[in-house]
């Protein structure tokens, strides 16, 4: 089997890296070689894995040694859970420097020095939005094949699933970047799994999985670990674990998404009843104002 | 094209108008209609050159033009002398622009003067992803060090440190704090700024304006200001320029208390607000810092031009109507000492050049200064264009300057001038070290006008006499008879490609 080269992304807060690291954690179980690779300057993607925030990541190994060049794999990448291999590129405290210039440095030393030999799946964790070049690197480049984007029903996590697509849209004819679904984390808005459905048709993709919402998750995040190494026969570890085989059995089935406008999004959600529609002369009224 | 030569004006800009066309007619349609704003024949009684300018380049073509790190670190701030400029960024900007003007100093390199060497934070991977804030505070400690009798430091911004949001202005306010309150100058000049050099010279200018002027108010000067004290402006002293310009004003009675910017120094600088009058040469470099002057200190500026005795002359009189009679009375004085040489220099080369005609494509205020210079040999300019000029430019061209039916070409591109030359066929170009061998294989005499071709000086009464023996060296040098194509003496022969 190919290597599978896939990536999540979804707006901040969504529960992109605990999504990923259970699903890839269930991937593991299923037998498969697993390499995260989190593209964050925070560097949290893989702290489940390995019960620990990486301390060692890239960009700050490579500033100690002068530069990534001076480098090997082994003082980067760190064995977690079932032999998940971990990497994480790191960058700069908030507001100086150029994290996306860090994480195109990193995906290019692990690149050149093999980092991705003998596995099946290499999973990028992609921090936010996508704000500048860097973090669209894998997207570009053929990177990453199949994007997951990690969603929800609020409004502003459909927004940013949208804008993604964009970012898919616009490098997909020039690499092979396709859309692999959406995942739906579950906030308990108002009709979400219809929304996020709805949402999936209208990218011409589908919605991989519902992911309901599990106290059990926030158990197992303040031990530092996966529900699946958790408490691995408990019902919410049965719905990664249906995540991850949905994932498994997705490959070559990728899209190319067909983004919409701010318009027909505002229209989606007004065809389900989350927003009422707006008389075009109420728009920038206060409350107050309309009464 | 017609090969005949025109003889009369109007054959003249019947020709240059259809050369205009011709040019065009190689863009593509939305290219040509671009350029053709750019591009004009002048006609005499206009009160500017009818081409726009300072507008962005088109991609594609080649153009001449460089950068705003360019402006403010090749061309303001580091002729001065006794400050260390940093190249702040990767190695390249620094290291390919290093020591390429030829700005004349006095001092030891190394000790107490720093202009021809190179300094540069040579920024790595690691310095990019995490800032280079950390570099540029140690890369200042350093200097402390190892030069300690520097006055002063600028940090000319290339362009990753406006990309990456690095904070200069903090580490060099901290640094300047921790240093006594040395001037440490943060330049904001990153490549990408503005369409060309022009913007940098404007960004440099504001910078002294911000970090040297406003710092040092309340300072105590080094030295009693009098009555006839000047500033010179805008004049780089390339092959020591400012120097042969200099002594004219110090011989007619004026005390020259500042050189800005070529063998200048960081004192000179923080003196010139207490100049009686700022003689600007290079009007596009730094016009703004003498507004600045005339509006904060009401200092007036007075634009001269030391290029040829008419303008030394007109300029001299000009500069000495700023003072009293005693000045003017010093400035006939210099007229007439110096009449002699020039009457000795113009008696032996204009024979040599009379008639002669040139084509000119440079920056600053050499498109049109250097007119005068070539008229007093019997020249005449037929051709000319700045690479960064802006429309005020044009009016001073258009207005003291120029003939009817001259050739303007505003931002030029390697293709225009290329064609115009070959149909103009000029006696000489002057222009850059890029242009330099494409018009001298094509046959043609040849100066560069940035850099004197490594002579000059050119200014003041001293440089009118390098210059007349330049460009006699230029156009009447006997290599120009001796390269015969084969296939003229020959029809049959056929060429052969190198291998």
């Amino acid at each position: 089997m190919s290597l599978r080269q896939i990536a999540f992304y979804g707006k901040g807060g969504i529960g992109k890296s605990t999504t990923s690291q259970n699903t890839l954690a269930a991937l593991a179980d299923l037998g498969q070689r697993i390499l995260i690779v989190g593209c964050d300057p925070k560097a949290d993607s893989t702290r489940l894995m390995l019960h620990a925030k990486a301390q060692d990541t890239i960009l700050s190994l490579a500033a100690e040694a002068g530069s990534v060049e001076d480098l090997e794999l082994e003082d980067v990448m760190k064995i977690g859970y079932k032999d998940i291999r971990c990497v994480e590129s790191g960058g700069p405290e908030p507001g100086v420097g150029c994290a996306g210039r860090g994480v195109i440095t990193s995906i290019n030393f692990l690149e050149e020095n093999g980092a991705y030999d003998n596995i099946d799946y290499v999973s990028y964790d992609v921090l936010g939005d996508v704000v500048c070049g860097g973090f669209a690197m894998p997207i570009r480049e053929n990177k990453a094949q199949e994007i997951y984007i990690v969603m929800s029903g609020e409004m502003m996590a459909m927004y940013a699933a949208n804008n993604i697509s964009k970012g898919i849209l616009k490098y997909a004819n020039s690499g092979g970047v396709r859309l692999g679904g959406l995942i739906c984390n579950e906030r308990q808005t108002d009709k979400e799994l219809e929304l996020a459905e709805s949402l999936a048709k209208k990218l011409g993709t589908q919605l991989i999985h519902f992911v309901p919402r599990d106290n059990i998750v926030q158990h197992a995040e303040l031990r530092r670990m996966t529900v699946i190494e958790y408490a691995p026969d408990s019902r919410q570890a049965d719905e990664y674990r249906t995540l991850a085989q949905k994932i498994h059995n997705n490959a070559g089935r990728g899209v190319i998404p067909t983004p919409i406008s701010m318009d027909e999004l505002e229209d989606l959600l007004m065809e389900h009843g989350i927003i009422s529609a707006v008389d075009e002369t109420q728009v920038g009224k206060t409350a107050s104002q309309l009464v | 094209m017609s090969v005949s030569t025109p003889t009369t004006i109007q054959e003249v800009k019947d020709r240059n108008r259809a050369l205009i066309q011709e040019v065009l007619t190689v863009y593509p349609e939305k290219t040509a209609k671009r350029r053709a704003k750019h591009l004009n024949v002048h006609e005499e009684g206009k009160s500017d050159c009818g081409v726009k300018s300072n507008i962005k380049s088109i991609p594609g073509v080649m153009t001449i033009r460089g950068c705003a790190y360019a402006g403010s670190k090749g061309v303001v701030w580091g002729p001065i002398k006794d400050m260390i400029h940093i190249s702040h960024g990767p190695v390249g900007c620094g290291q390919y622009s290093w020591a390429a003007r030829r700005n004349y100093y006095v001092g030891t390199t190394g000790i107490d003067t720093f202009g021809t060497m190179q300094f540069t934070s040579d920024f790595q991977e690691k310095d990019i992803v995490f800032g280079g804030d950390k570099k540029l505070a140690k890369l200042i400690d350093e200097i402390e060090v190892l030069f300690p009798l520097n006055k002063g430091i600028s940090v000319q911004s290339e362009c990753p440190i406006g990309l990456i949001g690095d904070d200069i202005e903090a580490v060099s306010k901290n640094k300047s704090k921790e240093y006594g309150g040395k001037t440490i100058v943060p330049v904001r000049c990153e490549g990408f700024r503005g369409v060309s050099q022009s913007l940098g010279h404007h960004i440099a200018n504001d910078a002294i304006r911000d970090w040297v002027f406003d710092k040092s108010e309340g300072k105590e000067l080094a030295f009693e200001p009098g009555p006839y004290d000047v500033a010179i402006i805008g004049d780089y002293n390339i092959g020591g320029d400012a120097w042969s310009s200099r002594i004219l004003l110090e011989e007619m009675g004026l005390r020259v208390i500042a050189q800005w910017s070529g063998d200048g120094t960081i004192a000179e600088l923080e003196a010139t607000p207490k100049a009686k009058l700022n003689v600007l040469h290079c009007y596009r470099s730094m016009n703004y810092i003498s507004r600045h002057m005339e509006e904060k200190y009401g200092i007036p500026w007075v634009e001269y031009n030391f290029f040829g005795p008419t303008k030394i002359e007109e300029s001299l009189r000009k500069i000495a109507s700023y003072f009293d009679e005693k000045i003017q009375a010093g400035a006939e004085a210099v007229i007439a000492k110096y009449r002699a040489l020039t009457d000795a220099v113009i008696a032996k080369y204009k024979p040599r050049l009379q008639g002669k005609t040139v084509m000119l494509y440079v920056g600053g205020l050499r498109p049109r200064h250097v007119i005068g210079a070539y008229e007093d040999l019997g020249m005449n300019v037929v051709g000319t264009g700045y690479e960064f000029g802006h429309n005020d430019d044009y009016q001073r061209t258009a207005q003291h300057y120029v003939k009817d039916g001259t050739l303007i070409y505003d931002d030029v591109t390697g293709y225009e001038f290329e064609k115009f030359v070959e149909t103009v066929k000029p006696d000489l170009v002057g222009s850059g070290i890029k242009e330099k061998y494409v018009f001298q294989k094509m046959g043609v005499p040849f100066r560069q006008m940035h850099s004197w071709d490594y002579s000059g000086p050119y200014h003041g009464y001293d440089g009118f006499a390098i210059f007349a023996r330049d460009m006699d060296m230029a156009i009447n040098s006997p290599v120009w008879k001796l390269p015969h194509a084969p296939w003229k003496a020959d029809p049959e022969y056929v060429a052969i490609a190198a291998e």
